[in-house]
């Protein structure tokens, strides 16, 4: 039932040899690994994957807009356990100046396209998901923001995970392109639908061209069966904005590695994320944020919920080169533990080789402010709805900063539903 | 409309009220007045359900009901407002969206109809001009980087909105200068009314210069040891509190 494997071109099959290659030579990450001591992945090593069947008669359009509300119908892409969907997408999101198109029919349709791009920034070397990756090279988005557009509606790429029998694995793969002076925003969303085991290996490769402007924002929610890890690599070029938004509501067991290169002057990164734990979810997010060149500036904010039993981890890697003068860093993570089984640990990771920067950071655990529940029970709002709230509020910090206002709306207000689910 | 009975409470583990008598009608507005440690922020806490004040003995009844037993949140849909000596920050939630829930909760618990955001908004613009609030505070979080001032206008506000039977001022007067001062006495006295009664805590005289009220109490090392008319407050301001708890003027 394995999907069926196209031909590719001659480099895309040299990609996918490689990425055997090297995953056969790391073998999957262990706790022995300094990146990996607070995440387990042996659950994963030890189950036998199978690819998921692309089909997806029983999932209805209101069904899929119900998973990934709220949806941006102009330019939806959906892909199916990892295979493109043409008949749940929305293809006028081929209209030329938006240049949003499945992988698979890149490859197809102009073999030498992806040429030395695809494949440049991702790490197979020395990250086994990402070679595994590599490996099942196939499907995913390929988004090229032609210069000087501005897109007012975001591309919605959404991977829909419907898991069989046998535990079942997808690998998304998205490239993102934002030409000279562009503005666009990419949501890339994760959702699953039925019951069974799965897991999403999805690598996201981006450049934002001198003075483009790109919000990009990684949205998972898929049910506690599937794992989830994910591997972003960004690369921004002279006076060019990128906000990305790692937001994990679901799933069993998450990494999601970000890495962001500033390699133009001027340029500046800004990471938010958010992230919900309940009943054993364990949700791992590293990031590094690279000053390569003089006067760039990155802004990193993560904000972590955690009740019942579950686990977080933050780690935030700040590279500033010898000669990056005048950097601007500064990294906060915060973290409300809602249960006294939850727990969280957040590390710095400071590598400051310039001496006249600015950099700084600093985290923070707490609780539900008692004071803040009372005032709120004292006006009759009851105490599971100030809760709510004031956790609402705790991550609305981050949630502030997505560009669109009903998504920020639904992901606080599934954070919540969520949190209450757990529980109910 | 409520009957303090022998009350004990603790604020945290530390004994404070060692049995309040109490009973305020309808209509009448009762100053409760006394030193710093006597107690007033504790019966407030007591009043209100603040969690870290148990009551330990005594009874507290509200229009009949056994208001100890009673959440916060009900007593708050039942009528009882706290104003708060120390409004609470809290960044994230907005002004508006925090009262219209609180009112809507109240209307709800009445069998009243809910407001939606249109009407709601029309009402409150019209408190809002009574305590002088600027609407754009409003638009902000719960009293984030406000000043002392509009903290207390804003409670004061939210008394206005929410119409409770009972209101509980907490030192709403401190720290406020003259004119918010008169801001906030003028919208508690527009709350003034035959079906509404009020407990007015206070360190000072001055307030109850502008809220004139039917009864004076003095609490002092958590027993109300004397009680009597408005005139009470100004002797107290001429001769201190010494006199009542025993120490020396």
């Amino acid at each position: 039932m394995s999907a069926p494997v196209q031909s590719l071109p001659g480099w895309a099959e040299d990609l996918r040899r490689e990425g055997a290659e090297r995953l056969q030579e790391l073998g999957l990450p262990t706790t022995k690994l300094e990146a990996w001591r607070y995440t387990s992945v042996a659950s994963i090593a030890k189950t036998a994957w199978t690819p998921g069947d692309p089909r997806h008669d029983d999932v209805t359009r209101p069904e899929l807009e119900r998973l990934c509300f709220p949806v941006f119908a102009c330019h939806l892409f959906v892909f199916t356990n990892g295979v493109f969907a043409a008949d749940l997408s929305t293809l006028r999101a081929n209209a030329p100046q938006v240049g949003v198109r499945p992988l698979s029919r890149v490859l197809a349709e102009e073999p030498e396209a992806l040429r030395g791009v695809l494949g440049a920034q991702a790490d197979a070397k020395t990250r086994a998901f990402t070679a595994w990756n590599q490996r099942e090279l196939g499907d995913g988005a390929v988004v090229r923001i032609p210069e000087g557009t501005d897109l007012e509606e975001p591309i919605h790429l959404v991977f829909l995970s419907e898991p069989g029998s046998e535990p079942t694995v997808s690998h998304p793969r998205i490239l993102i392109q934002a030409g000279a002076g562009s503005r666009a925003s990419v949501v890339e969303d994760y959702v699953s639908f039925g019951e069974g085991e799965f897991l999403t290996n999805a690598v996201t490769e981006i450049s934002v061209a001198p003075n483009a402007e790109l919000e990009h924002v990684r949205l998972q929610r898929e049910a506690s069966t599937g794992s989830h890890i994910s591997a972003l690599h960004a690369d921004l070029e002279r006076d060019s904005r990128l906000a990305c938004h790692a937001i994990t509501l679901g799933g069993g067991l998450v990494r999601n590695d970000a890495e962001v290169t500033l390699l133009g002057e001027g340029a500046s990164a800004h990471l938010y994320g958010v992230f919900l734990g309940t009943g054993r979810r364990h949700i791992d997010n590293h990031t590094t944020i690279d000053h390569a060149v003089p006067h760039t500036t990155s802004e990193e904010l993560y904000k972590g919920v955690l009740d019942d039993q579950s686990r977080g981890v933050f780690h935030g890697r700040i590279i500033v080169r010898p000669d990056a003068q005048k950097t601007d860093a500064r990294q906060s993570s915060k973290n409300l533990l809602l249960s006294r089984g939850a727990e969280i640990d957040t590390k710095p990771q400071l590598e400051i080789r310039a001496d006249d920067v600015k950099c700084s950071h600093g985290s923070t655990i707490g609780q539900i402010d008692p004071d803040a529940l009372f005032y709120l029970r004292a006006r009759g709002i009851d105490e599971r709805d100030a809760r709510a709230l004031l956790t609402r509020a705790f991550v609305s910090e981050a949630t502030a900063e997505l560009r669109f206002e009903p998504l920020r709306e639904r992901v606080e207000e599934q954070l919540v539903e969520l949190l209450e689910e757990a529980h109910s | 409309m409520l009957e303090i009975k022998g009350l004990h409470a603790n604020a945290g583990d530390v004994p404070i009220l060692e049995g309040i008598d109490l009973s305020v009608g309808a209509g009448e507005v009762h100053a409760l007045m006394g030193p710093n440690g006597s107690g007033k922020s504790t019966l407030a806490g007591a009043l209100a359900g603040k969690p870290s004040v148990t009551v330990t003995q005594g009874s507290v009844l509200y229009d009949g009901k056994d208001l100890i037993e009673m959440p916060p949140e009900e007593r708050a849909r039942e009528g009882v407002f706290l104003a708060f000596q120390y409004p609470v920050e809290i960044p994230g939630v907005s002004n508006l969206y925090f009262l219209k829930a609180a009112l809507n909760a109240r209307l709800k618990h009445q069998d009243l109809p809910e407001l939606d955001a249109i009407d709601f908004l029309q009402l409150a613009r019209e408190k809002m001009k009574l305590v002088e609030m600027d609407e754009a505070l409003m638009h902000r979080s719960i009293n984030e980087g406000f000043s002392g001032g509009e903290k207390k206008r804003n409670e004061v506000l939210q008394m206005t909105v929410l119409e409770p039977r009972l209101a509980i001022l907490d030192e709403t007067d401190s720290g406020l200068d003259i004119d918010a001062l008169r801001i906030v006495a003028s919208g508690v006295n527009s709350m003034r009314n035959p079906e509404r009664a009020m407990l007015v805590i206070t360190h000072y005289q001055r307030l109850l210069e502008y809220i004139v009220p039917d009864v004076v109490h003095v609490l002092a090392d958590g027993r109300i040891v004397k009680s009597g008319g408005k005139e009470l407050a100004l002797e107290l301001e001429a001769r201190g509190y010494g006199w009542l708890t025993g120490e020396a003027e």
